[in-house]
């Protein structure tokens, strides 16, 4: 399958430097102490947010004494694949997933603020569609910043991959994910410029790595700036209901 | 702007699944016209023309831009690849049906698309934010399509209007040119100007021979009887529903060379092939169309007939007749012979293609329906329309098969294009690489983009990666004028006395990178063709001849396999390692042998060859003592005119111990990678096997072997050539040879496999008596050796895997397309010979010594050793003439009798050969008895009849006509 046409535009119509149309609203659940929903085209998750609290259960061995013990969750809804799936959470996949979206948060959580305490991150993917990872890191970081958690900065993840051997494809969908070639995702903290996590399904070739990590680059500075402008839309009107209309309440002075 | 296309899907395992995409439309998508003044063109994409001068029609007479349907391309991709229609614009709805559809007519597609001559632009209609429609309730994808192509149509007409004046005869128009009737209708109902292709290029002012090649695909040819000549086939829905409830058979129907009416079908399940024979009974089946097949009853089947049967020369019209000599034939056949018989009642999938041969023109002067006649024998003649027959009828030309409707005799085509004329090398030369789908065309410049840039230099990072064996006597060995030397040698004697031999292979995977034209070129191309005059390289030149080629006095990278051999020939340990090399000579095998032979040489060049030379005899001795096949297939070599390149001897290939030593160390390389590539990649190690041959393929071996007293066992290899080695007859040398030659023939081929696909049982090789074989040591002309190499490199570290070729499905189709370019280069390899010889009897009548090889019916096959090429004598005259000497068929003891002559297999004949050219279109190398003497049928011997040579040359050329009981061909 040809990945990218002659006319320079992707199966779905895009160009190999643009992302999918990304959705997303903060605060979408009350009980939850952060909440977020998130598309990024069919990609859609949700992520919830509980603490810092004190740790319970076996975590309170776990959790070190001067920083708070960060939980993750990864799961993926019954309903979320073309096919149903049999075990939504808790398998291998998933085990790895957790473990990879708490790389890249805790690299963006300040974690020093909350000594022996605990925060629980769950995300949710209710329909994948491809660059399931990346929707989960980017609503998690949602989510937290709805919770009012102490950030460096967002962590923002973004794949990309390489069609016809030679051009770099940022956010990649499903079907360019399943057509064969390699896939490259990368979680960043985009302004300081650090990356968090970096994983590949397959090697790439060493010519072409740079020019694909660097099209992932790109990308997650241009999600950073989507989701930057939905928490100021958000914290605008829900400002303006309670009567705040401050920023730094939010946590951010980015 | 965004939309979502939703549709259903059938997984593998039958659930239906709910396959939501998203579909971006937007609004930077331009129209490609120079006129444009709405769009931000820039200039490499202002494909079409702002006064619009090509496309001249009678009926269109205003400047307009083509936009074509989808079936237009599919089936007038002749007519598009004409340099006469410009100015078209393919709609991206249009492009990807055809993709879809048929991806040979796409590639075509594509390439009149990159001609920037052509003024074809692609429009992505499907993302344009003005021009996508979504598919309506009820709707079929063809209809939606349809509609597509008319939304667009009509929107370029809009979008075009504004930028243009108003004033019909300056202003650009569309024109739809659809060959769907229903399209066609509604297109003019919504205002927009429609036509067919026919009506179209009809119209066109300077374009006459078009008309030639339009496809006749609704099977509308003037004249022509209406009686149905063949039984109906069954629709797609019936054929499933046979093929479920098991009443009916899906198979691939394989034409006889022999006889034009006979055929079989191979099904799967089946142990044998079914045959079908008749008229009605093939159907219109065409050879490699796969076909649904019902079996007859018992109490119909029939034997195949052993004789051979032509279509006849004329064109008899739309009348079916020649089965009645069948009919008589079968009648005849004992019951014991009886074969499955069936008869094809439906077309699965047609495998047409084009067709090189000739024309035989019509007797009608004014008529433009003639009949062609292809090349490839298993092909029926074609009836064409064209009106330059005069001109084509000395030419070797291209036709295509359209439609082959119940109505007709002969399928429908048309014209393609002339090659020129009959009896040029060159015409025929590009009818055999075109008839064996060998890709021949130059290199595209997209290709040669990623040859390495001259002057190629060895940078001290390439040392660093590389293990220097420069200073090792490595010498390479090959035929006489081999410029693609992909191989060489070295051995030395280590201090613990045993030594080191090194196989040094050119590393062409440096160069060639996955993925990229030039690999994709080479393994389209899978291999490299071998012509008498001319070689079609897999890779281009410069690589070939040059920067890979392991040439004397130059350093070159290499992929080296180093063993450390005892003095006995046994393995101590194997490495692999990529290098840098200096051959210190590249020697002809000759060469070799002489400084082998040569006492007085004691230089290292030699030292290596002696040492290299005493182990291959040991190596070789062991692998016949294990059962390896000694196999003989005749092989010449023509010594070609350094000017006319025409054929002036021939000579036999002479075999001696340096090329066996050679091919020795590339066996056991090839083996030791096989080894450990299989080692490494259990599930996609690409190797070579060559299955164990059924018994009953050994019939007419063991049944040869018994009549002249000899027991054939044929239970393994081993014991096949210790009876082969045993069948000697002191009276008749070639004996032995001829055993061998038969032998060769009951073999299977060898293919590549993916070894992820086969239980490690069956990748044996039979041939070499080998468990486990692959190709390493031809990089250069081999594609399959690539990827070896690349796989080497992984599992060494040198080099990186990418996705292909870690998968086996991917490897296992690379495969396929492998294993079928070198059956068909091989085939084009034997048809160049036959060329050659053709040309080489072209001024010639010889006597020669042959040899039979099978005894026929009406016919025995006889090689001629000195030539290596097998001719039929004919021993019946042909259809309609009465033979004077009839001779007695014995099938038993497989024999022809004639009073108290008697033909055997292996019996001797003298011969006298010539080109029969009093068919000036098909040359035909024919064979006339000269002894043992039978009156009235052999001919007088060339020594007796050699001051009549001449007169007998003269009478040839100017009076065709040859005794007609006489007449006999060659088969090819
Ligand atoms: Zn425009």
């Amino acid at each position: 399958m040809e990945l990218l046409s002659d006319q320079g535009l992707r199966l779905d119509g895009r160009r190999p430097e643009e992302l999918r149309n990304i959705r997303c609203k903060l605060g979408v659940f009350s009980q939850a102490d952060g909440s977020a929903y998130l598309e990024q085209g069919n990609t859609k998750v949700l992520a919830t947010v509980y603490g810092p609290h004190q740790p319970r259960g076996q975590s309170r061995n776990k959790a070190p004494h001067d920083q708070v013990f960060v939980n993750c969750q990864y799961s993926m809804a019954v309903f979320s694949t073309g096919e149903r799936k049999r075990r939504p959470r808790g398998d291998r996949k998933s085990q790895e997933m957790s473990i990879h979206l708490r790389q890249a948060l805790v690299a963006a959580i300040r974690t020093e603020l909350y000594p022996r305490s605990q925060l629980d991150i769950f995300v949710e993917v209710l329909q994948a569609d491809g660059g399931n990872y990346c929707a989960c890191v980017n609503a998690a970081t949602l989510a937290l910043v709805d919770a009012g958690v102490g950030m460096r900065e967002y962590a923002v993840a973004c794949s990309a991959s390489l069609a016809n051997g030679e051009v770099a494809l940022v956010d990649v969908s499903h079907l360019e994910e399943s057509s064969g070639g390699s896939n490259l995702t990368v979680a960043t903290l985009p302004v300081s410029g650090q990356v968090a996590l970096m994983e590949m399904s397959q090697r790439f070739h060493s010519d072409h790595l740079p020019k694909v990590l660097e099209r992932a680059i790109e990308g997650c500075k241009d999600i950073h700036q989507i989701l930057d402008g939905a928490v100021r839309k958000h914290v605008e009107e829900t400002g303006r209901a309670s009567g705040w209309g401050q920023v730094d309440r939010a946590g951010i002075a980015l | 702007m965004l939309t979502t296309k939703t549709f259903l899907r059938k997984t593998k395992r039958g659930n239906i699944l709910k396959i939501v995409r998203e579909h971006y439309l937007r609004d930077d998508i331009w129209c490609g016209s120079s006129l444009c003044k709405n769009c931000s063109l820039k200039e490499k994409d202002k494909v079409l023309d702002k006064e619009v001068i090509s496309n001249v029609s009678s009926v269109f007479s205003f400047p307009h831009y083509l936009v074509l349907d989808t079936n237009v391309v599919l089936h007038q991709i002749d007519v598009l690849e004409e340099d006469v229609l410009e100015n078209v614009i393919i709609l991206q709805t249009v492009l990807e049906e055809v993709k879809h559809r048929s991806s040979p007519v796409y590639r075509r597609l594509k390439d009149i698309i990159e001609n920037p001559n052509r003024k074809f632009y692609i429009f992505v209609n499907e993302h344009h934010k003005d021009t996508y429609v979504e598919r309506k309730p009820g709707e079929t994808a063809n209809d939606r399509n349809d509609r597509a192509i008319r939304v667009a149509t009509s929107w370029y007409a809009t979008h075009l209007s504004g930028s243009q004046p108003k004033a019909k005869n300056k202003h650009v128009s569309m024109v739809l040119l659809t060959d769907d009737a229903d399209n066609c209708q509604k297109a003019k109902a919504e205002g927009l100007i429609a036509s067919t292709v026919y009506d179209y290029v009809k119209s066109l002012q300077d374009a006459p021979t078009l008309l030639d090649k339009l496809s006749k695909k609704d099977g509308v040819f003037e004249g022509g009887s209406k009686e149905p000549l063949f039984p109906l086939h069954l629709s797609p829905k019936e054929i499933q529903d046979g093929l479920k409830a098991g009443k009916l058979h899906q198979g691939t129907f394989l034409a006889s060379r022999e006889n034009f009416l006979e055929g079989s079908v191979n099904v799967e399940g089946f142990e044998k092939f079914i045959l079908v024979q008749g008229h009605a009974g093939l159907n219109r089946a065409v050879d490699g169309d796969t076909v649904a097949l019902e079996l007859l009853p018992e109490s119909d089947w029939v034997a195949p007939s052993d004789i051979v049967l032509e279509d006849s020369e004329d064109d008899p019209g739309d009348i079916l007749d020649e089965e009645v000599k069948m009919e008589k034939e079968k009648a005849k056949a004992k019951k014991v012979e009886r074969e499955p018989t069936g008869r094809v009642v439906g077309i699965i999938r047609r495998k047409w293609r084009q067709y090189c041969g000739i024309l035989l023109p019509s007797q009608d002067k004014n008529s433009v329906r003639h009949l062609f006649v292809p090349a490839e024998r298993k092909i029926p003649k074609i009836r064409i329309e064209t009106r330059q027959a005069e001109k084509l009828k000395s030419q070797r030309i291209i036709v295509a098969i359209d439609a082959w409707p119940r109505t007709s005799r002969y399928p429908l085509g048309h014209f393609v294009r002339a090659l020129g004329n009959v009896g040029d090398k060159d015409t025929e030369n590009e009818v055999l690489l075109l008839e064996h789908d060998v890709p021949h065309s130059k290199f595209s410049d997209q290709v040669l983009s990623f040859l390495p840039k001259l002057p190629w230099i060895i940078t001290e990072e390439d040392y660093a990666k590389r293990v220097d064996l420069r200073g090792l006597t490595i010498c390479s060995v090959d035929p006489v004028g081999c410029t693609d030397i992909d191989d060489a040698l070295h051995c030395r004697e280590l201090e613990n006395g045993n030594y080191e031999v090194g196989v040094h292979i050119a590393d062409v995977s440096h160069f060639i990178r996955p993925g990229n034209a030039l690999d994709k070129e080479a393994a389209l191309r899978a291999t490299t063709v071998y012509l008498v005059d001319k070689r079609i390289d897999m890779v281009p030149e410069l690589l070939s001849s040059n920067l890979c080629s392991l040439r004397g006095n130059v350093e070159r990278f290499a992929f080296s396999c180093i063993w450390e051999i005892t003095k006995n020939a046994e393995i101590v340990n194997t490495k692999f390692h990529k290098s840098v090399i200096c051959s210190k000579a590249a020697l002809t095998y000759g060469e070799a042998q002489a400084k082998i032979d040569d006492k007085n040489l004691n230089d290292d060049v030699a030292k290596s060859l002696r040492g290299l030379n005493s182990l291959a005899k040991i190596l070789k001795k062991r692998r016949i003592e294990n059962g390896a096949l000694v196999l003989a297939s005749p092989e010449i070599r023509f010594q070609v005119d350094s000017e006319t390149h025409d054929p002036i001897e021939v000579v036999a290939k002479k075999m001696l111990e340096t090329n066996s030593m050679v091919e020795e160390f590339m066996l056991l390389a090839n083996i030791s990678v096989a080894e450990k590539i299989f080692q490494e990649f259990p599930d996609c190690a690409m190797l070579r096997r060559h299955p164990q041959p059924p018994p009953s393929n050994f019939d007419p071996l063991i049944k040869a072997g018994n009549l002249q007293g000899f027991e054939i066992n044929v239970e393994s290899g081993k014991q096949l050539a210790e009876s082969l080695d045993l069948a000697l007859k002191p009276e008749n040398p070639y004996f032995n040879t001829m055993l061998r030659i038969m032998a060769t023939r009951c073999m299977m081929q060898a293919v590549y496999f993916a070894s992820g696909m086969l239980q490690k049982e069956e990748f044996a090789h039979y041939g070499l008596a080998c468990p486990i074989y692959t190709h390493f040591t031809s990089p250069i002309r081999r594609y399959a050796d690539i990827i070896v190499h690349r796989l080497l490199a992984a599992c060494i570290g040198a080099d990186s895997t990418y996705a292909d070729l870690l998968d086996k499905r991917k490897s296992h189709s690379l495969c396929h397309n492998l294993n079928y370019r070198n059956r068909m280069a091989q085939y084009a390899g034997r048809a160049s010979v036959n060329l050659h010889t053709h040309l080489f009897f072209r001024n010639r009548v010889q006597d020669e010594q042959g040899y039979v090889l099978y005894v026929r019916k009406n016919a025995l096959q006889v090689l001629i050793p000195k030539y290596g090429l097998e001719g039929t004598l004919y021993l019946a005259p042909p259809k309609g003439q009465v033979a004077k000497v009839n001779f007695t068929y014995n099938e038993e003891e497989q024999s022809q009798s004639y009073g108290s002559i008697k033909f055997r297999v292996f019996d001797p004949v003298t011969v006298q050969l010539s080109l029969d050219r009093t068919n000036v279109q098909h040359e035909k190398l024919m064979l006339l008895l000269v002894k043992p003497e039978i009156p009235d049928f052999s001919v007088p011997s060339q020594a007796a009849a050699d001051e009549a040579m001449d007169v007998d040359q003269v009478k040839d050329t100017a009076a065709p006509s040859q005794p007609p009981s006489k007449r006999q061909r060659k088969s090819k």
